[in-house]
């Protein structure tokens, strides 16, 4: 009985926020006034498009480096691959393959960069990565507004800006949809896309299936304690950027998931907020900087897009103010990880406390 | 015969930088015996274990003399992995266990049981599956070897101090080829009734075969387990025999016993204080808690102008004394200062109330290593006793004197004949020996009334140590300051000290005489006085 | 030979690539017809206008908080003062005086909360001071909708509620402090002598700050924690009192920028100077962990040379906008540079 509720007690201690946000939520729904029907269906297809893109951010964590807001790059690459298959003009699932195939080794490149810098950084990784997603956005910008059509050649002068070289700020993808429309399934008025899902879910057994590898359990052990994981033998600089390889890599596949499910890329700002966005809805979902799992990741997504969608509409019913619902839903994304992220570096430190009162006790018991 | 050695070590010898640390070690460990191998702080013990395992300081300081001999070859590891890979095991004092991993993950560490599958086919080892039936029944069978009862499934983070030291040790002797383990004080952290149980687990594990090297400050353990007896001092093997028939008493002198020579001048100029009429300090029922040096519970009384030592072993607690009170580490008790009750926890009111601490961690709590000089001796001053402070505005503006700093800064450089271009020079650029002066300086500036001085002979060449020793006493004799001084360093104790306590598992065992045989201390230090009483209560 | 190398050893790599870039950007200058004279003035005004927000980045770093990616914190402080007086239609300089006050006491009390959460979060300083800041502007931008500011030149025409996105102070405080004293060298070059005779104020308040006993303190703490608490130092309280007073120069550095700009700018506007204040302090040679005044100056020299010099001479010379992307690589991996080298 006393585990029993002490299970319990902990599973509320553990889902406080996706708590907090089905309250929330259930307090704006009434006000926004949206349909049952219209939720479900948006939630459904929110679904679809972000919960790859959050999944990509579990495995950093797992290695103990924290929230990987660098997926951004993993976004900017699967960006690049969309853009050239729109250039030639590939349509469908090939296209999205063989912009998979092409932002792949992107990917691994900016991933393997990305770990060595945050090798170089430990005990700061997420400031550093935020920084470098920032840094390498110039870089990403430089080459498609200065070099695309003009050194690197673009035939379709639909995607070029008017002055004839620099790729447009609004692209329309040939490839919209073409996950989504495999296997879509009309359930009672809500379409349902299983082609995306099971990619979806493809990914979710991957990652289970990755954490109990020798690879996942190395990542573990670095992720919890670098010297000791050192001292068994582990290389640890090369495990953390294995880490971060695979997660850039899942977030270009996930942006592509996301970019064909929208159908129009937003070439220089698209990629920007793709890692807050994430990170919010994984932290929302009840994970923490130091763990989080497939169930966080998903039930996250469903909630923070719930509050995402319901939020500016309950705000204009209420004020009659859109703009104020649009501030309230990006103050509450920002403040969602500033929170997650304060409570994790002070339960850190009240751990370290805690320990020692332990410690103490035991002492005074020896004696 | 040969066949049945599995180390050998012969005519080791080391120095770094032309301090000599171990010289001409020679012993040797067979199968299935358990060697124990007892010596004072810095007999050269660890820098022996090094060298065995292999660790990156000895190569980089240029090698060492001799050879080592392990299962009938020659060898010479160049990293920690090659000894691990060849059969030689070590459980060290701290714990190198991950806190949220079963006991089977940490036993099987980066020695996980896979199961290939169809993708690491293709892309390697590293993607097979962890196998998690067998791992739990490898562990337990590690687990079983020591003779203990631990569940494998259980996190470390959720298990009792004594049971960490046993996965531990259960790591070390996975490794399915063990031939040699070697312990380095595996009892500290437990209770009397787990150590006994360890002591049990070291014996069945030697009767199947392992050879094991046994550490440890606490001879009756020693005497209990152990086959052989190798007591090393001053970097030199001073007896290596059977342990049958030896007494603790003996084991105690020879760890400690030096040629009593010369010690009579030493003495010499120390003024006899010996009533207790005029305490200035009077710590009861203190206890610290400062990792790696625990204080549990000590009374002590310092006389006023006398030169107070403190010493034993490390990581017995004697630096956790002067961190306590000076409230740098959490601590509880009562001290009584110049008659007035000193509260603890509260660093700004110690030294306030005219105390002052030398850390032993000049480096890290004693220096502003990127500051000068004439900064980093004003600094205690100037925020304590608002010394070297011009006031504007009625106080509310309090402006650095940098002259005054400076004025200063230049007498203690003078003083105390520190080596520098200028007071304006970064304490970083200093040797060992003048950072620590510096540190004397800052402390010396606060004009305390009780000086407490840790260590502070640390890691400084041998000229040094005398100027600093000097500059300690002369310090006490022209202010009649009380200094209460932490060293590990016996015979430095004995040098410039009245009367000497003698601290062992975080409590004081003794004071004694600066004059008394040096043997005394030594079994004080082994803890034999605690051995007797509890003897007596088994009576 | 030495002396070079130690030299360039000192200065940095990244210093000494960016200034010559700038160098060079002079003298090709003129012959696009970029007038030397123009550009000096540009140069001029710009580090008048941003050298306070860098010179704020300074407390923070010295007391070992690391840099403020929070400063957003001390820019709303800075626009509430702002606002605030014109809310009292005050004018001249008793209009900026209000605005400083108003601004001053404002980021005392965010500066003392914002403080305590760093101090709840050694180690995490940055990345939540970035979260932080960000977080705290979207709030704000809330609240610029909701609070009942009256002055017709502040709230939205059409509605009568809520702040405009820029709002003019062409007829309150416009550039009292730019043309205090200002000289007329060329047509093109007038100093604004009173931005920098302000400048040279805040930095004398900051270099006289770190020479007083509490300014020591700091400095110890910031340079080693354990040897601070060993000298009986409340190592909280000092931060809390480097986060204040960065918070402080923020918050009157924003208003500075806003009299010689013309306009306030509310909303989403904090968001762009976060990145740029951070890198120009680093481009001038502080670290994340040690920063002087003479690092703000260079870098906000550097930093704001590039800024101006680049759009004008570049576009010029090939017709290519490349500004913005210089912009965003140069500043970001400054950033990136200075947090992947060895904290000392």
């Amino acid at each position: 009985m006393q585990i029993k509720n002490n299970s319990i007690e902990k599973f509320l201690i553990n889902s406080a926020v996706p708590i907090l946000f089905i309250l929330i939520s259930s307090i704006a729904i009434p006000l926004s006034k949206f349909s049952g029907i219209y939720l479900v269906r948006e939630i459904v297809t929110r679904l679809t498009r972000d919960t790859f893109l959050v999944l990509s951010l579990l495995i950093p964590v797992m290695a103990g480096m924290g929230i990987n807001f660098g997926m951004v790059l993993g976004a900017m690459a699967g960006q690049i691959g969309l853009i050239f298959v729109t250039d030639w003009g590939v349509k469908g699932v090939l296209g999205l393959v063989i912009a998979m195939i092409i932002s792949t080794p992107i990917s691994i490149l900016l991933g393997y960069f990305s770990g060595a810098v945050l090798n170089r950084s430990k005990g700061r990784e997420m400031i550093t990565a935020m920084m470098l997603a920032l840094f390498i956005s110039g870089i990403y910008q430089f080459f498609l507004l200065y070099l695309c059509g003009s050194i690197i050649p673009i035939k379709n002068y639909k995607l070029l800006l008017s002055r004839g070289y620099g790729i447009r700020n609004a692209i329309n993808l040939d490839t919209a949809g073409a996950f989504d429309r495999l296997l879509r399934i009309k359930i009672r008025g809500v379409s349902v896309s299983f082609g995306t899902i099971l990619i979806i879910v493809a990914i979710c057994i991957f990652t289970t299936w990755f954490r109990k590898t020798k690879l996942g359990q190395n990542m573990r052990a670095v992720g919890q304690d670098m010297v000791v994981a050192d001292s068994a033998g582990i290389k640890v600089d090369k495990t953390r950027i294995q880490a971060i390889i695979i997660s850039t890599v899942l977030a270009c596949y996930g942006q592509i998931i996301y970019l064909q499910n929208i159908g129009t890329i937003n070439t220089y700002n698209g990629a920007d907020q793709a890692a807050l966005f994430a990170a919010a809805a994984l932290l929302v979902g009840g994970a923490t900087v130091s763990r989080a799992t497939i169930t966080n990741a998903v039930v996250g997504t469903a909630l923070f897009h719930l509050m995402f969608i319901v939020m500016p509409m309950a705000g204009k019913n209420l004020t009659g103010s859109a703009m104020l619902g649009e501030y309230f839903r990006m103050f509450i994304s920002y403040g969602i990880v500033t929170i997650a992220l304060v409570l994790h570096s002070w339960k850190r430190q009240k751990d370290r406390e805690m320990a020692r009162v332990q410690f103490r006790v035991n002492v005074k018991a020896l004696k | 015969m040969e066949g049945n050695i599995i180390l050998k070590f012969e005519n080791v010898g080391k120095q770094f930088d032309g301090n000599r640390v171990l010289k001409d070690v020679s012993f040797t460990l067979k199968k299935g015996e358990i060697l124990g191998l007892v010596g004072e702080n810095g007999a050269g013990k660890s820098t022996l274990m090094n060298i065995l395992f292999g660790i990156n300081v000895i190569q980089e300081t240029g090698g060492y003399e001799g050879n080592v001999y392990f299962d009938g070859k020659k060898v010479v590891f160049k990293s920690p992995f090659e000894a691990l890979n060849s059969g030689i095991g070590m459980v060290h004092q701290e714990f190198s266990l991950i806190p949220g991993f079963t006991a089977a993950e940490n036993i099987l560490l980066n020695t996980e049981k896979t199961k290939p599958n169809i993708i690491s086919k293709i892309f390697g080892k590293r993607l097979e599956t962890i196998d998690e039936k067998e791992m739990r029944k490898s562990a337990q069978k590690g687990i079983e070897t020591l003779g203990v009862d631990i569940d494998s499934d259980t996190l470390i983070s959720e298990m009792p101090v004594g049971h960490k030291q046993f996965v531990e040790i259960a790591r070390e002797i996975d490794r399915e080829k063990v031939k040699l383990l070697i312990l380095d004080e595996p009892t500290a952290v437990l209770t009397e009734s787990e150590a006994e149980i360890l002591l049990k687990a070291i014996r069945n594990l030697a009767n199947s075969g392992v050879g094991i090297i046994f550490i440890s400050h606490r001879l009756n353990e020693i005497i209990s387990v152990c086959d052989k007896l190798v007591v090393l001092r001053d970097g030199a093997v001073v007896v290596e025999r059977s342990v049958g028939g030896v007494e603790i008493k003996q084991i105690a002198e020879w760890m400690v016993g030096r040629s009593v020579e010369g010690e009579k001048n030493f003495h010499s100029k120390i003024q006899d204080i010996s009533n207790d009429k005029d305490i200035i300090l009077d710590v009861k029922n203190l206890w610290v808690d400062m990792p790696g040096e625990i204080v549990r519970d000590v009374s002590f009384k310092v006389r006023r102008g006398e030169i107070f030592g403190i010493g034993g072993l490390t990581g017995q607690g004697k630096l956790g004394i002067p961190n306590g009170i000076m409230g740098l580490f959490p601590s509880g008790g009562e001290i009584i200062f110049n008659d007035k009750n000193l509260p603890l926890n509260n660093t700004y009111n110690s030294l306030k109330s005219g105390l002052a601490f030398v850390s032993e961690d000049r480096r890290g709590v004693g220096l502003l290593l990127d500051e000068p000089i004439d900064m980093n001796i004003a600094f205690n001053a100037m925020q304590v006793h608002d010394k070297f402070v011009k006031k504007f505005l009625g106080g509310f503006i309090k402006w650095c004197d940098n002259r005054a700093i400076r004025e200063c800064a230049k007498k203690y450089i003078k003083e105390l004949d520190i080596k520098c271009t200028s007071a304006k020079q970064k304490a970083r650029q200093l040797s060992g020996g003048n950072q620590q002066k510096v540190c004397l300086a800052k402390a010396f500036a606060l004009e305390p009334t009780l000086l407490f001085v840790s260590e502070p002979t640390r890691g400084i060449d041998v000229g040094a140590k005398k100027l600093v020793l000097d500059a300690l006493r002369g310090y006490n004799e022209k202010n009649n300051t009380t200094i209460v001084m932490i060293s590990s360093e016996l015979e430095e104790l004995r040098a410039i000290c009245n009367r000497i306590a003698i601290v062992s598992e975080g409590e004081i065992v003794g004071i004694l005489s600066a004059k008394a045989p040096i043997a005394d201390f030594g079994l004080l230090m082994s803890g034999i006085d605690k051995l007797e009483e509890e003897g007596e209560d088994n009576e | 030979m030495n002396k070079i190398n130690q030299f360039i050893k000192n200065f940095g790599w990244p210093r000494i690539i960016i200034s010559i870039f700038l160098i060079s950007l002079f003298i090709i200058g003129p012959f696009f017809g970029i007038p030397t004279d123009m550009s000096l003035n540009d140069v001029f005004v710009r580090f008048g206008m941003n050298s306070i927000l860098v010179l704020s980045m300074v407390p923070m770093i010295q007391s070992g908080c690391g840099l403020n990616f929070g400063i957003p914190v001390g820019l709303v402080a800075g626009l509430i003062g702002a606002v605030m007086s014109l809310e009292f239609k005050l004018t001249g300089s008793a209009g900026i005086f209000t605005a400083f006050l108003i601004a001053i006491i404002i980021a005392a009390v965010f500066g003392y909360f914002y403080g305590k959460l760093l101090n709840r979060v050694k180690g995490d300083e940055m990345i939540i001071a970035t979260y932080v800041g960000f977080s705290f502007i979207f709030f704000m931008n809330m609240m610029w909708i909701v609070l009942p500011f009256k002055n017709p030149s502040s709230v939205q025409g059409f509605k009568g509620t809520g702040l405009r996105v820029t709002i003019s102070v062409q007829e309150y405080w416009y550039h009292v402090i730019s043309d205090f004293l200002k000289i007329k060298i060329t047509e093109h070059f007038i100093f604004p002598t009173g931005m920098f005779i302000f400048f040279a104020l805040m930095s004398l308040i900051v270099w006289a700050f770190f020479r007083t006993k509490t300014g020591t303190a700091v400095t110890a703490v910031g340079s080693n924690a354990e040897y601070a608490r060993a000298a009986g130092i409340d190592v909280d309280k000092m931060r809390i009192i480097s986060v204040i007073f960065s918070t402080i120069l923020a918050a009157i550095g924003i208003i500075v920028y806003q009299q010689s700009f013309g306009f306030i700018q509310t909303f989403n506007a904090p968001l762009s100077f976060v990145f740029p204040s951070v890198a120009a302090v680093l481009l001038g040679g502080a670290s994340v962990n040690k920063a002087s005044i003479g690092n703000v100056i260079i870098g906000t020299i550097l930093f704001q040379g590039i800024l101006t010099m680049t759009p004008s001479v570049i576009n010029s010379a090939i017709s290519i906008d490349v500004s913005e992307v210089i912009r965003i690589i140069v500043s970001n991996g400054m950033i990136v540079y200075a947090l992947t080298r060895k904290g000392r």
